[in-house]
C-alpha cells in the first residue's frame, strides 16, 4: 500500500521511497521543498521543525516534530505543514511568518523556517504568551546569531491563533492509514494490534520496533543505516490510552511525553518538570516514555523517576502478560529483561500515597534540552521530624539508573536535618562509581549527586530560601 | 526646490528590515545546499582520521572505489597542484600525505551518484596508520617548544622598574576555553567544472577569495580560472573564513577529478570534528599594584592552542596582545603570545579574534587585584582607565584618541542604577545560603581595522540601468549580519534613491576581485565605503548631465526625494538614467576604498593597527547554585558604541546576538577531547549552545545616542560585528563575583571559562575550603 498524506494541502501519494527514508531528505529531495533544513540530523537544532497533525484518538492538532527524526511511513495518514505551506495563497505571510519580521527577528535565515513551523504549532494550541511556556515552545530550536530576544517577542505576539487542523480535519476523516508498506527491499508495518506486533515479532525476530522513533530516528539520519523490517507501535489503539485508576496511572506504550504530561503532572508535579526538560516538544511529541524504559539508557530522564515512585511496566506476549517493577526491567547499559516475543504494553504508576513527597533533579550544562549530567529522583515520606522512608534513584551515576541504598539505609529513620547528611558524599560513592565524560567527570557527578540530596532536605524542610536557579 | 521632500525610504541610519527577512521566513531564500540540482552532480564525503597524531603506512582506496555509485576516491596524491591551503603560512594540506595532526583530520574524499553511497564508500578506505603520541594540552607544548609560528612579544616600559615601584604582587593563571561557531548552516561546497578548464564554485565562505586562491593552488590553475560565488551563508563568525577552503578544495579536486559537479556537504559531526574552532587559551599573569591601586607592571603570557596548524593563529595571537589592555593604561608591560602547537583540529577566526581572550587576561588580574585589596573590581578600573590627554597610549605605542568608556559607564549607572543593584544583589546574599547572586560590569575596547594593513580595503561595483534601477555588488558576504542592507542604504544615500530599487547580487570574485574576508567587523566600513565611491562616480557624470540639461553649474545640481533638481526644476532618477544614456555617459563604476592612518610593524608589535576603537559597556546579574554549580544570567544591561549607526536595528541585533554568543562561550558551551584527543563535543547533544531560555529576563541592550565616530567613516558608523560579544565577559565576571561572595569578596575565585557547573562547583568548594 501506498503512503498517503496531505502536504501542505494537497494529497500525495508515496509508494516508491524506502521506508527507512526520513521526512527531512524526502522534503529536500523527492519533494524539493528546500524551505525545511538540516542542521544536525540528530533532533537537537530544531532547523528541520515541520508541524505534523496526526489523528490520535479522535483529536486532531498540529505539533511540532523533527523531520530529521522521523521516518517517511509515520505520516501515512498525517497532515503535513512545511514552511512552504504557511503563506497564503496570494504569498500573504501567515501571522507567525509576518511576525518575526516585524521584529527583525531574522538574521542569516537558516534556522527561521525551524522557528516557524514551531511557533505555528505553539501558537495553535490555546496557550497563553507567558514567558516559561515560549522558552518550553521554543527549546527545540537553536538560533546562533539573534540571541532569541526578536524571536520571542515574535512568538508573544502570536499567541492564540486559531486551530487550523479543524480545517484538514474533514480531508483526513475516514482516511485509513496503511498496515504494510514495502518498498524494495525495506517492510514498515502498521499493526492495529498488541496480538498483531507478537506475531509480526515473531515472525521476523530481528525487526525493530519503533514507537516514536526519536531514538531509532538518529540511526536513519545520523548512521544513515536502514531497517529491514521496522514494526509501528502508533496505530495500536490499545496503546495509545492513558487510564486514570484507583491505583495509578496507566500509561499505554504509544503514548507520547506530551499525552502523558498532563496526568503525570497533575499528581507528581515534580515529575511534569522533568519531562518538560526531556528533548524539546519536537521530541515529545512523538517519544513515549515506554521507548524511554526500552532504551534503558543510563541517562533516560523517566527512569529514576519511575523507580523512586515504585513504577511497574506490563510486558505483553502471547502466551500472556506478565508485570515488573521498572526498578527489576533495567538490567544494565542499555539492556532489559525484555524477552523474545514480548512487547512493553504500558507504564504504571502509583497514585501518590498520604505524606509522600516527590522530588526531582536534573543537572545538565543547559536547562533545557541537554543530556543529564545527573538525574535524581526522591520518592520521601516524613514523619514527627524524621525520614520514614525514602527512596532515591540516580541516572547517570552507573552504567544503569539505580537506587542509592546506602543513603536510603542511612537516612531512614534519621532526623531529617543537615546533620544527618554529613556522611552523605561517602555514603554516595558507595554507592556508585560513575564515570568521567563530557557531561562531567567522576568526581561532580559524586559530589552533585550528593549535594542534591542536601538539596531535597532543604527544599522538604522548614527553609524558606530558594534552592534552586531557575526558581529567582 | 521644492521646500518639502520627502526623505528616501532606507537611507542611511533609517531602521530598514534585512533585506532577506521574508526570504527566511518563507524558506525561499537559498543557500548553497537548496540550489537546483545541476545534471550529474556527484554529491561527497570526507573520511576523517581516527587518530589525533598518526603515520600514513599506506592506503587502499580499492574497495571504496568498488562501491556502488562511486565515481572518484581521492587521498594527497590525487591532488594535482599544490597540497596547501594554509591561509597565512603555508603548512596545511588539504588531505594529508603522510601524517595525521588531529582526529578529524580529513584523510580521503569520495565522490557518487548519492550521498548515503558517497558516505557509505568513505567507510570503506583503508589506511593503515602507526599511531603515535600525541600533544594534546597548551602545558606540554609550551613544555616541549612546539609552536605553529613563532611566539610573539610586545613590550613598553620598564617592567622590573615597575615591578620595584609595586606596593602589591599577584600573580596566577587562568584558562578559556574554545568555541564551536556552531553556525546553523554546515560547511558545504558546490564545485562545477565548466568551460576551457574553469571551475564555478558556489561556497558558503567569508572569504571567496581566499577559496579561489586555495582551488587555484591545488588545481594548478590561474586565479581566473576559478570564480567562487557566495549568496548569503546560515552563519559564519568566522568559522567560514580560512576553513571554507578544505570543504570547497575536496570538492574542486573530485570535480576536477571526475568532470562532473561535485558538491561537499559535512554533516554536523564532521563540521564540528574536521574544523577549526575558538582558541582555548593559558593565560598566566604577574602584576604589579602601586599604593593607589594602579596597575605599574604587568606580565602577561597568553598561550593559544593553535591546535595542529598556524592557519590564523599568529594574526589571533596579535589581536589578543593588542587587547590584553582593554581600556587601562599599563606604562610598563610584557606581553608574551605563545602559538602552541599540538594535535588538535586547528583553531581558527572567530567573532573577537583573540581580542576576547585578550580581555579575559586583564580583567581576570583586575578581579583578583579587587579581592586582595578588599576593593571592588569597579574601584580598580577607575584608578586604571586611559586618561584623555594623558596616560592615554596603548602598549603598541598607538594613542587612543576616542575614549568614551567612563561616559559610557556614567550612562549606563544612569539606566540601570548600579549601586542600587549591587545593594540588592548583596541583600539576596545575606539571607541565602545555597543560591548566591553576582553582579558585575565589563568594559570594552575594541580595535577596529585588520591588524594587518592590506587587508584594509575593498572593492565594489555599481551599476545603474536606464529604468533607474540600481545593481549592487561588493566584495563583502553576507552572513546573516546584515551588510548587504547596510550597504544597499549606503548607495541610497548617496543616489537619494529608495532603497527598494536597488537589487543586491550575490558576493562572486568575477565581479570584485582580490577582495579581503567579511571579517574582524569590517564590512561595512570597508564595503560601504568603497560603494560610496562608485556611486559617487556615477552620480558624478549624471550630475554633469544634468548641468546640462538644466543649463546651471553642476554645483547646482541635487540629488533628493528620487529626483534631480536644479532650483526648481527636476527630473525623475530614472529619467537622468535615461537621459545619460543617450548622452553615452557611462552608468556603471567600481569604487575602491582603503582604510587610511594604518601602519603596523610585525617585528616589533607596534604602530597604529587600528583606525578607531569601538567601546562598549555591560552589567551582569547572575545566580548560582552552591550545591551544583548551575547558574543562571538573571539581568543584563548593554551600552554599545555604534558611533552614528547606519542601521540601528541592524546593529542591535548584533549586540545581542553577540553578547548571547559570548554568554554561551563562558558558561555552557565546552569542548571536551578524551585522553587519546578525541573531540567528543560534536554535536549539538553534546554541546551546549544557548537557548531561549538561557537568555537573561531581564536583558536591554542600548545603542550609546549622538556618537559620531570622529573619524571619518561611513556616514560616522563604528563597526559592530565583535565588539559586544566581549560584554559577555560580565556574566562570567560575574559568576566569580557569586562565588566571591562565599568568602566575603576577600578571595578571588579560582575559576576558568566555561563556568560549567562542574567548574563553578569546584570553584564554591574550594572558596568555602
Amino acid at each position: 500500500m501506498a503512503i498517503r498524506f496531505l502536504l501542505n494541502g494537497e494529497w500525495r501519494s508515496e509508494d516508491r521511497v524506502p521506508a527507512s527514508t526520513t521526512v527531512l531528505d524526502w522534503l529536500r529531495g523527492t519533494a524539493r521543498l528546500t524551505g525545511t533544513k538540516e542542521g544536525c540530523a540528530e533532533g537537537d537544532c530544531g532547523a528541520c521543525t515541520i508541524a505534523v497533525a496526526r489523528p490520535r484518538r479522535g483529536a486532531l492538532r498540529y505539533e511540532a516534530v523533527n523531520s530529521c527524526l522521523m521516518l517517511v511511513p509515520q505520516l501515512d495518514g498525517c497532515a503535513v505543514t512545511t514552511v512552504e505551506g504557511l503563506a497564503g495563497p496570494d504569498g500573504a505571510l501567515h501571522p507567525v511568518q509576518a511576525a518575526l519580521v516585524e521584529a527583525d527577528a531574522t538574521q542569516c535565515g537558516f534556522c527561521t523556517p525551524g522557528f516557524a513551523m514551531a511557533m505555528f504549532a505553539y501558537a495553535q494550541g490555546g496557550e497563553p504568551a507567558e514567558e516559561p511556556i515560549i522558552h518550553e515552545a521554543l527549546a527545540g530550536n537553536l538560533c546562533r546569531c539573534t540571541g532569541y530576544r526578536p524571536i520571542v517577542e515574535a512568538c508573544r505576539k502570536i499567541a492564540g491563533l486559531p486551530d487550523s487542523a479543524a480545517q484538514i480535519a474533514p480531508d483526513l476523516q475516514g482516511v485509513q492509514a496503511g498496515m504494510d508498506y514495502r518498498c524494495g527491499d525495506q517492510a514498515y508495518f502498521a499493526p492495529r494490534s498488541l496480538a498483531e506486533i507478537a506475531d509480526l515479532r515473531a515472525q521476523y525476530p530481528d525487526a525493530v520496533v519503533l514507537a516514536g522513533g526519536t531514538d531509532l530516528g538518529l540511526l536513519a539520519s545520523k548512521e544513515r543505516k536502514s531497517f529491514p523490517v521496522t514494526i509501528s507501535t502508533a496505530q495500536v489503539a490499545e496503546l495509545q490510552r492513558v487510564l486514570v485508576g484507583r491505583d495509578g496511572i496507566e500509561i499505554g506504550a504509544a503514548v507520547t511525553y506530551t499525552e502523558a504530561l498532563p496526568h503525570i503532572e497533575q499528581h507528581y508535579p515534580a515529575f511534569g518538570e522533568i519531562i518538560r526538560r526531556i528533548g524539546s516538544r519536537q521530541i515529545r511529541n512523538l517519544g513515549t516514555i515506554a521507548g524511554n524504559i526500552a532504551n534503558a539508557s543510563p541517562i533516560g530522564d523517566t527512569i529514576p523517576c519511575l523507580m523512586a515512585l515504585e513504577a511497574s511496566v506490563t510486558l505483553y506476549a502471547k502466551a500472556g502478560s506478565r508485570s515488573m517493577p521498572v526498578e527489576d526491567f533495567i538490567i544494565g547499559y542499555r539492556k532489559t529483561a525484555l524477552a523474545p516475543g514480548e512487547v512493553i504494553a504500558s507504564v504504571h504508576i502509583p497514585l501518590p500515597r498520604p505524606s509522600q513527597q516527590f522530588v526531582a533533579y536534573k543537572l545538565s550544562k543547559r536547562f533545557d534540552q541537554d543530556i543529564s549530567t545527573v538525574i535524581a529522583a526522591f520518592s520521601l515520606s516524613l514523619a514527627g521530624g524524621g525520614v520514614k522512608a525514602l527512596r532515591a534513584a540516580f541516572g547517570g551515576m552507573a552504567a544503569k539508573s539505580g537506587r542509592a541504598k546506602h543513603v536510603e539505609a542511612a537516612v531512614t529513620g534519621k532526623p531529617w536535618n543537615a546533620e544527618s547528611l554529613k556522611d552523605i558524599d561517602a555514603l554516595m560513592a558507595k554507592d556508585f562509581s560513575p564515570m568521567s565524560d563530557q557531561r562531567g567527570t567522576a568526581s561532580y557527578r559524586l559530589r552533585a549527586a550528593a549535594n542534591l540530596v542536601r538539596r531535597l532536605q532543604f527544599e522538604t524542610g522548614d527553609q524558606s530560601a530558594p534552592a534552586r536557579v531557575e526558581a529567582l | 526646490m521644492s521646500a518639502r521632500l520627502d526623505r528616501i525610504r532606507g537611507g542611511a541610519h533609517a531602521s530598514v528590515r534585512h533585506d532577506s527577512a521574508v526570504g527566511h521566513v518563507t524558506g525561499r531564500s537559498l543557500y548553497v545546499d537548496d540550489m537546483p540540482n545541476v545534471p550529474g552532480t556527484l554529491e561527497a564525503a570526507l573520511l576523517l582520521s581516527p587518530h589525533a597524531h598518526a603515520r600514513i603506512r599506506s592506503i587502499d582506496v580499492s574497495a571504496a572505489m568498488a562501491a556502488p555509485g562511486v565515481a572518484a576516491v581521492i587521498v594527497a596524491r590525487d591532488i594535482p597542484g599544490r597540497n596547501d591551503i594554509a591561509p597565512i603560512r603555508t603548512d596545511e594540506p588539504l588531505l594529508p600525505p603522510e601524517l595525521v595532526e588531529y582526529e578529524g583530520q580529513p584523510v580521503a574524499a569520495v565522490a557518487a551518484q548519492t550521498l548515503d553511497q558517497a558516505r557509505a564508500a568513505a567507510k570503506l578506505v583503508k589506511i593503515d596508520y602507526e599511531p603515535l603520541p600525541p600533544v594534546l594540552t597548551i602545558e606540554e607544548a609550551i613544555e616541549r617548544d612546539l609552536y605553529v609560528s613563532p611566539p610573539q612579544l610586545m613590550t613598553r616600559g620598564d617592567i622590573e622598574a615597575g615591578f620595584k615601584s609595586a606596593v602589591h604582587r599577584i600573580a596566577g593563571e587562568v584558562h578559556c576555553g574554545g568555541q564551536d561557531h556552531f553556525y546553523l548552516e554546515g560547511q558545504i561546497a558546490l564545485a562545477i567544472p565548466g568551460d576551457g578548464g574553469d571551475f564555478q564554485i558556489f561556497s558558503s565562505t567569508q572569504h571567496p577569495t581566499e577559496v579561489q586562491h586555495g582551488v587555484a593552488h591545488l588545481l594548478g590553475l590561474p586565479f581566473n580560472a576559478v570564480t567562487v560565488e557566495v549568496r548569503r551563508m546560515g552563519g559564519a563568525f568566522g568559522g567560514k573564513e580560512s576553513q571554507a577552503t578544505i570543504i570547497a578544495g575536496v570538492a574542486a579536486v573530485l570535480a576536477w577529478k571526475t568532470k562532473r559537479p561535485v558538491k561537499l556537504r559535512l554533516p554536523r559531526d564532521d563540521d564540528m570534528r574536521a574544523t577549526g574552532k575558538r582558541h582555548p587559551f593559558l593565560i598566566r599573569y604577574d602584576c604589579g599594584v602601586d599604593a593607589d591601586s594602579r596597575i605599574v607592571a604587568l606580565d602577561l603570557v597568553l598561550a593559544a592552542n593553535g591546535g595542529n596548524v598556524a592557519d590564523h593563529t599568529p594574526a589571533v595571537i596579535t589581536r589578543a596582545l593588542c587587547h590584553a589592555d582593554n581600556c587601562y593604561w599599563l606604562p610598563n608591560v610584557r606581553f608574551r603570545g605563545l602559538p602552541c602547537k599540538t594535535n588538535t583540529v586547528s583553531n581558527t577566526a572567530f567573532r573577537g579574534y583573540g581580542g576576547p581572550q585578550g580581555m579575559i587576561a586583564i580583567e581576570t588580574v583586575v578581579d583578583v587585584i579587587a579581592r586582595k585589596l578588599g576593593k571592588t573590581p569597579d574601584e580598580i578600573r577607575r584608578q586604571n582607565y586611559y586618561g584623555v590627554e594623558r596616560n592615554n597610549v596603548a602598549p603598541y605605542g598607538m594613542t587612543v584618541e576616542d575614549n568614551i568608556v567612563e561616559r559610557m559607564l556614567d550612562e549606563l549607572d544612569r539606566v540601570a542604577g548600579l549601586a542600587a543593584w549591587r545593594e540588592s544583589v548583596a541583600a539576596f546574599n545575606r539571607t541565602s545560603p545555597i543560591i548566591r547572586k553576582g553582579l558585575a560590569t565589563m568594559p570594552v575596547k575594541f580595535g577596529i581595522s585588520f591588524n594587518r594593513p592590506a587587508l584594509n580595503q575593498a572593492g565594489a561595483l555599481v551599476h545603474v540601468y536606464t529604468d533607474g534601477s540600481v545593481t549592487l555588488n561588493h566584495g563583502g558576504t553576507e552572513m546573516g549580519q546584515g551588510l548587504f542592507v547596510k550597504v544597499a542604504q549606503v548607495v541610497a544615500e548617496a543616489f537619494q534613491i529608495d532603497i527598494d530599487h536597488i537589487r543586491l547580487s550575490a558576493t562572486t570574485t568575477g565581479k570584485v576581485p582580490n577582495t579581503s574576508p567579511t571579517a574582524a567587523s569590517s564590512g561595512s566600513d570597508l564595503n560601504g565605503m568603497a560603494a560610496l565611491n562608485a556611486a559617487n562616480q556615477i552620480k558624478d557624470r549624471m550630475a554633469e548631465v544634468a548641468a546640462e540639461h538644466f543649463d546651471v553649474p553642476k554645483s547646482e545640481i541635487v540629488f533628493a526625494s528620487n529626483r534631480v533638481f536644479a532650483g526648481n526644476r527636476s527630473v525623475s532618477f530614472p529619467e537622468l538614467a535615461a537621459m545619460s544614456w543617450e548622452k553615452r555617459v557611462s552608468l556603471s563604476a567600481t569604487g575602491f576604498y582603503k582604510t587610511p592612518k594604518l601602519h603596523w610593524d610585525f617585528a616589533t608589535n607596534t604602530g597604529r593597527p587600528f583606525y578607531y576603537f569601538a567601546y562598549g559597556i555591560a552589567a551582569s546579574e547572575v545566580a548560582i547554585d552552591t550545591l551544583t554549580g548551575e547558574t543562571r544570567v538573571l539581568r543584563a544591561e548593554l551600552l554599545q558604541d555604534c558611533g552614528a549607526s547606519i542601521n540601528p536595528a541592524i546593529d542591535l541585533g548584533q549586540i545581542e546576538g553577540a553578547f548571547v554568543q559570548g554568554m554561551g562561550w563562558l558558561t555552557s558551551e565546552e569542548l571536551w577531547w578524551d585522553d587519546k584527543g578525541r573531540l567528543r563535543t560534536h554535536g549539538p547533544s553534546t554541546y551546549k549552545i544557548p537557548g531561549s531560555r538561557d537568555v537573561p529576563p531581564i536583558f536591554n541592550a542600548r545603542i550609546l545616542d549622538d556618537a559620531p565616530n570622529r573619524e571619518d567613516t561611513i556616514f560616522r558608523s563604528k563597526a559592530v560585528g565583535e565588539p559586544p560579544l566581549m560584554l559577555a565577559i560580565s556574566v562570567w565576571l560575574a559568576i566569580r563575583d557569586a562565588v566571591a561572595s562565599l568568602a566575603d569578596y576577600k578571595v578571588a575565585p579560582d575559576l576558568d571559562a566555561p563556568a560549567t557547573p562542574e567548574r563553578v562547583l569546584k570553584a564554591v568548594d574550594a572558596i568555602r575550603g
